[in-house]
């Protein structure tokens, strides 16, 4: 909706057909009312549908969506899930950032030097393969139980999704652009803070937004391992208790924390890289 | 006046082997315009990006006002067969661009901003751009890019404008206008131009000479010169000297072609022919 509108009123400064192309945009009532209201109207098929899926089981194996939401509710405004929620926030967050700078400080020199990348690119390729809940353990054997070895899991996590955009990024600059700016005398910073820069932005926030999901995930898995704080510990901890609402709570304080961080992202991303729509 | 910038017999051979250019010599005077044409591949684009400082040829030298040119410099606009604006800039931003890399900050009149101002939105009025200062690439024509790429050529007021298949990638009415206005624009700023293209109408229309090319090696088959008043139109091309260049240019070309073809066909076709 945004990016439509907002695409209109660019071009609508070269040509004067904007109310056309808004007509022709619009389609059939239907669909507009599916682009509309389509995301609530899923949603709340899904909660009907769990709640009839709930009415077979007893509560410790399915709760039904109303004591989630009044569980949800509580644990809200007693500020345990704030507490947990920052918790895990305060591990994905630098994570997320120390990952994506890995990913720039590895992934620039591998674009840029075809050395670099026979070098490197094996390793990168290969740690991928590790199972990263393998490695938990192993993290929270050398840095303790603290937000160290959670962080450093995030980080992990995130740096493969990012590294391979910011890669892709700088490889798509064409050379034409780069004949360019030699032409113009360019100093390599200066091809670097006016070239390679703001051409590889577009994809490497892409790789960003997705490392940004990925965060939470990998916060998560380390907290489930050891901790006493964080989301990962309370979901860990309704399972112990046989307390399936809690778990259930749990996941669905990590989605929506997700949701924020993906369109945190998403929105720097349109701010930053409007002019392409 | 002797010559101004000099290619002075330069070959370039790549790495892989490609020979693209041999002992090719081309001496353009200050303030003329001077057309390479030759077949596709024939090296047309090795010797403008000798020119600009872009490749150092393997033998011989490219010289600009009697020194040596081994790297690019702010004597040179450069033009090519794509606009190459950044899309994350607008028109005027695009323009600006030569000003904020090398040294050529340093080149701005004390002071100012707003000299600077004011001669991108003149070069914007010169190419045609008016209204579009603000607009992103990607709302402009391939034409409209183009001129845009041209002004930002312009816009540090290079003594040498060298322009490497400008509209190659455009259709032919653009094609036409966008010639048209290129004459104009070249008047205007007072630049040596050299242009490299494969259609020879273009090198007649622009040119005061016509340097015509091998194919690859290339080498000068032969030079035409183009006796035509300026401003120029398209109105002329029915005059007796628009239609002789023209006639001459392909002449030259075609025996050039023919003359590779029979060379490369085999050594007996040659020792009969010599």
């Amino acid at each position: 909706m945004s990016a439509i509108s907002q695409a209109s009123k660019l071009r609508s400064g070269a040509q004067a057909s904007s109310g056309a192309q808004g007509k022709h945009n619009a389609g059939p009532r239907w669909r507009i009312w599916a682009m509309r209201m389509g995301p609530a109207a899923l949603f709340m098929l899904f909660v009907a549908a769990w709640h009839l899926a709930s009415l077979r089981y007893p509560p410790f194996i399915l709760p039904g969506p109303a004591p989630v939401a009044g569980r949800f509710l509580a644990e809200l405004f007693s500020g345990a899930l704030l507490y947990h929620t920052g918790a895990t926030l305060s591990e994905a967050l630098p994570g997320l950032l120390i990952g994506a700078l890995a990913a720039f400080l590895l992934g620039y020199p591998i674009a840029k030097s075809r050395l670099a990348d026979r070098l490197l690119s094996p390793f990168i390729v290969a740690s991928q393969g590790i199972p990263f809940i393998a490695i938990a353990p192993l993290l929270l054997i050398w840095f303790g139980p603290g937000a160290a070895a959670k962080i450093f899991l995030c980080a992990i996590v995130v740096f493969f999704p990012i590294a391979v955009n910011i890669i892709a990024g700088i490889r798509s600059i064409k050379p034409l652009l780069r004949d360019l700016f030699r032409s113009m005398s360019a100093t390599h910073w200066e091809t670097f803070v006016k070239l390679e820069l703001p051409a590889a932005l577009p994809m490497s926030l892409t790789g960003l937004r997705i490392g940004a999901t990925l965060s939470m995930i990998g916060a998560i898995t380390a907290e489930f391992l050891g901790t006493d704080r964080g989301l990962g510990f309370l979901i860990n901890q309704g399972r112990g208790l046989y307390d399936t609402e809690l778990v259930l709570v749990g996941i669905t304080a990590t989605v929506i924390t997700a949701l924020c961080i993906y369109g945190t992202v998403r929105l720097a991303e349109q701010w930053l890289t409007g002019y392409h729509r | 006046m002797s010559a101004y910038l000099i290619a002075d017999a330069i070959s370039v051979t790549y790495a892989n082997g490609v020979e693209a250019l041999r002992r090719f010599t081309l001496e353009v005077k200050r303030g003329e315009f001077v057309a390479v044409v030759g077949p596709s591949g024939c090296g047309k684009s090795t010797l403008l990006r000798a020119l600009a400082g872009l490749i150092v040829p393997s033998a011989g030298q490219v010289r600009l006002d009697g020194h040596p040119v081994t790297q690019p410099s702010h004597q040179v606009g450069m033009l090519f067969q794509e606009p190459a604006l950044l899309p994350w800039r607008t028109v005027e931003k695009n323009i600006g661009l030569p000003f904020e890399l090398g040294n050529n900050a340093s080149r701005l009149p004390p002071g100012d901003a707003t000299w600077l101002r004011r001669r991108i939105a003149d070069l914007i009025q010169l190419v045609g751009l008016s209204g579009f200062e603000r607009a992103y690439p990607r709302e402009l024509s391939g034409g409209m890019a183009q001129r845009a790429a041209l002004a930002r050529a312009l816009v540090t007021e290079p003594p040498i404008l060298l322009l490497d298949e400008p509209f190659g990638a455009l259709d032919a009415l653009t094609r036409e206008t966008l010639t048209a206005a290129l004459e104009g624009i070249w008047r205007a700023s007072h630049t040596t131009g050299v242009l490299v293209t494969h259609s020879i109408p273009e090198a007649v229309f622009l040119a005061d000479r016509i340097v015509v090319s091998t194919p690859r090696p290339g080498q000068v088959s032969g030079v035409v010169e183009v006796p035509l008043p300026r401003p120029r139109a398209w109105e002329m091309e029915r005059l007796p000297e628009f239609v002789e260049a023209m006639q001459t240019a392909r002449s030259l070309l075609r025996a050039a072609c023919c003359a590779t073809t029979t060379a490369e066909t085999g050594r007996d076709v040659t020792a009969r022919a010599a």
